[in-house]
């Protein structure tokens, strides 16, 4: 068998492909977060909640109506992008003249508030939900075996990356977009409806959320507390990546999940801080984060 | 900034010549009913309630005095459980001196977290001090003398002084009560002195404090500190009043909860986060008996204060004709 700094290459490459599954979910949810951010100003603590939602809606469109995973896929983050536009037009709207610590506070009481009605009606064990038939079983890369779901997760959350990178730096709603984060003021002199534009951005943000949640229903269980210990991860990789770039929040997304899985491999004990504490070393070294602009 | 006194009615309102003497009674008041509270209701009840003000009224002390909403308060307060715990029950050591080991580790706890979360503002220093106390709750999972999921359990009280008998309930209550006045007068005294003066003026222009050449970031490090330790005081009675300390007291949950306490009680004013510790342990303990999850109504109540009342039960009413006229002032 081969061996690298001691460790099986199998192991080293196995604990590799998790990290980069676990930072896939990491790269989604901060370009989520950062995508809200930006416009919005509020730090979306429902986001975790949101990634629940999906996962859950998911698994109810099964059980329920016997919608399948593909349409599923779409489906999920279109019904919780409606919600959470219904919470933005209704409730967060009226809070974006005050501190956006107020906005933080108000998220954190909906993901509360969310995650215990469904822990009220669901329970807090997790629930099975199989990966599609196209997308079970494995390959034999020669080296390890690569079931086909995980590599699929890889690929799925890269291409969504992407297109949303493009769609906010190559087309002409992300212009808009661009626009009304520097002065939303003078956007909404030349006609453009910047109040639309924000309900639709929170939107995307949820509906990228529950994406990542359908995404992660067949490889962890669906359960009504799978966002919550997510978010504080992902509020650290925003930190470390810092939210004045889309494109860092998914690489460093990715980055800091490879480095999770690493850690595994070398250092288990610290597999579960070790973002905190690349955190921690970050802000003393460049406070503003590793693609942050100085504030 | 969240604690920055909102604009009240502009009309005015003259001052009730006695509101002083007013004011002094009401407090006199509230003392009295704290001394014969345990005998209508149960001491333990009263006990949880009073640490968890006295908790609250701590964290206060950062988010209503100086405008720093810190998201990982509970690192402080389970940090000095588990550590007032351990020095009790594995090394012997006599109840106030394991309290007095419970704030100076949760004092040094502060120190850590808050050198590393100045360095961002705002929005980012809530999440960074989440984030930190997250990676406080990992290490409790893993570490040896928090025994895990366990806890440190029938932790004994022990002798006050080595005199007085602190599993005597009324002897115990009675503690509490001294050490929870004497936290309040030291965060009143702490907010009146003009080192308090000069958090405000950071709460409401940080940079024209910085003008005016004050170090912000010395005096923030300074309220984190000393909000950490009053946590830890917190928290090293409540291992004392339950004899246990566990993981419960150091999740984000935790946190989550101090800031629900403070936020619907008042920001930055002293008796709101009493009121709300109150409301929020009589709800809890209302609530436990049955199978409704509390974390529903945590949310709502969250939700409501935050589109609705900012100003908090006590703010609300000190805003309000009566408790203008009564001279009371909110973030002052």
């Amino acid at each position: 068998m081969m061996m690298i700094f001691g460790i099986p290459l199998q192991a080293l490459m196995g604990q590799l492909l998790v990290g980069l599954i676990n930072g896939s979910f990491y790269a989604l949810l901060s370009l989520g977060l950062a995508v809200i951010f930006g416009l919005l100003r509020v730090i979306n603590f429902a986001h975790g909640a949101q990634y629940m939602l999906g996962a859950f809606t998911a698994l109810l469109l099964l059980t329920v109506a016997g919608v399948n995973y593909w349409l599923a896929l779409i489906l999920a983050p279109l019904i919780v992008g409606l919600l959470a536009a219904l919470v933005e037009r209704t409730m967060l709207s009226r809070l974006y003249n005050l501190d956006p610590l107020y906005g933080l506070l108000f998220t954190f009481g909906l993901a509360l508030a969310i995650e215990g009605t469904f822990r009220y009606f669901y329970g807090a064990s997790g629930k099975p939900y199989a990966p599609p038939a196209q997308l079970s079983g494995a390959v034999n890369l020669g080296f390890m075996f690569l079931p086909i779901y995980r590599g699929w997760v890889v690929i799925a959350s890269l291409a969504v990356c992407i297109a949303v990178w493009l769609l906010i730096e190559k087309t002409k709603l992300g212009a808009y977009l661009r626009a009304a984060t520097e002065n939303p003021v003078l956007v909404q002199a030349f006609g453009v409806n910047v109040p639309l534009l924000l309900t639709l951005t929170y939107a995307l943000g949820a509906g990228l959320a529950a994406f990542a949640g359908v995404l992660a229903a067949p490889i962890y269980q669906v359960s009504p507390l799978m966002g919550s210990n997510l978010i504080i991860i992902v509020f650290a990789v925003v930190v470390v990546g810092g939210m004045g770039s889309i494109l860092g929040a998914i690489v460093t997304g990715y980055l800091l999940g490879v480095v999770e899985g690493l850690t595994k491999v070398f250092y288990p004990e610290a597999s579960n801080i070790v973002i905190f504490v690349i955190m921690a070393i970050v802000l003393i070294l460049r406070p503003a984060g590793l693609f942050g602009k100085e504030a | 900034m969240v604690g920055k006194s909102e604009p009240i009615p502009s009309e005015a309102i003259a001052v009730h010549p006695k509101a002083g003497q007013i004011q002094l009674g009401l407090v006199a008041l509230a003392l009295v009913a704290a001394l014969f509270a345990p005998q209508f209701l149960y001491p333990i009840f009263v006990m949880k309630l009073l640490a968890f003000a006295l908790f609250a009224s701590a964290f206060n002390l950062l988010l209503g005095y100086t405008g720093l909403l810190s998201f990982g308060h509970a690192t402080f307060f389970g940090g000095a459980a588990y550590f007032t715990a351990h020095a009790v029950k594995v090394w012997g050591w006599p109840p106030e001196a394991g309290i007095l080991l419970g704030v100076a580790g949760a004092a040094l706890l502060g120190l850590v977290m808050g050198a590393i979360a100045i360095r961002r503002q705002g929005i980012y220093f809530a999440m960074i001090t989440l984030a930190l106390s997250q990676m406080f709750f990992f290490f409790c999972i893993q570490a040896s003398f928090t025994h895990g999921e366990d806890g440190i359990q029938s932790v004994p009280r022990g002798h006050l002084f080595g005199l007085i008998d602190l599993h005597e309930p009324m002897n115990m209550y009675y503690f509490v009560l001294a050490v929870f006045v004497i936290g309040l007068l030291i965060i009143w005294r702490f907010v009146n002195s003009p080192f308090g003066m000069i958090l405000k003026s950071i709460r409401e222009n940080e940079q024209r404090a910085i003008s005016l050449g004050y170090s912000v970031a010395r005096y923030k490090l300074g309220a984190f500190v000393m909000s950490a330790a009053l946590a830890g005081l917190a928290g090293g009675l409540k291992a004392l009043i339950f004899q246990f300390a566990t993981l419960t007291d150091v999740t984000w949950q935790m946190s989550g909860e101090v800031i629900l306490m403070t936020l619907l009680g008042g920001i930055g004013t002293l008796a709101g986060p009493i009121v709300g510790a109150g409301l929020v342990v009589t709800l809890q303990n209302y609530l436990a008996t049955s199978d409704f999850p509390v974390t529903i109504i945590t949310g709502l109540v969250f939700m409501t204060c935050v589109l609705l009342f900012r100003r908090g039960l006590v703010g609300e009413f000190f805003a309000s004709k009566i408790g203008r006229r009564l001279g009371f002032r909110s973030g002052s």
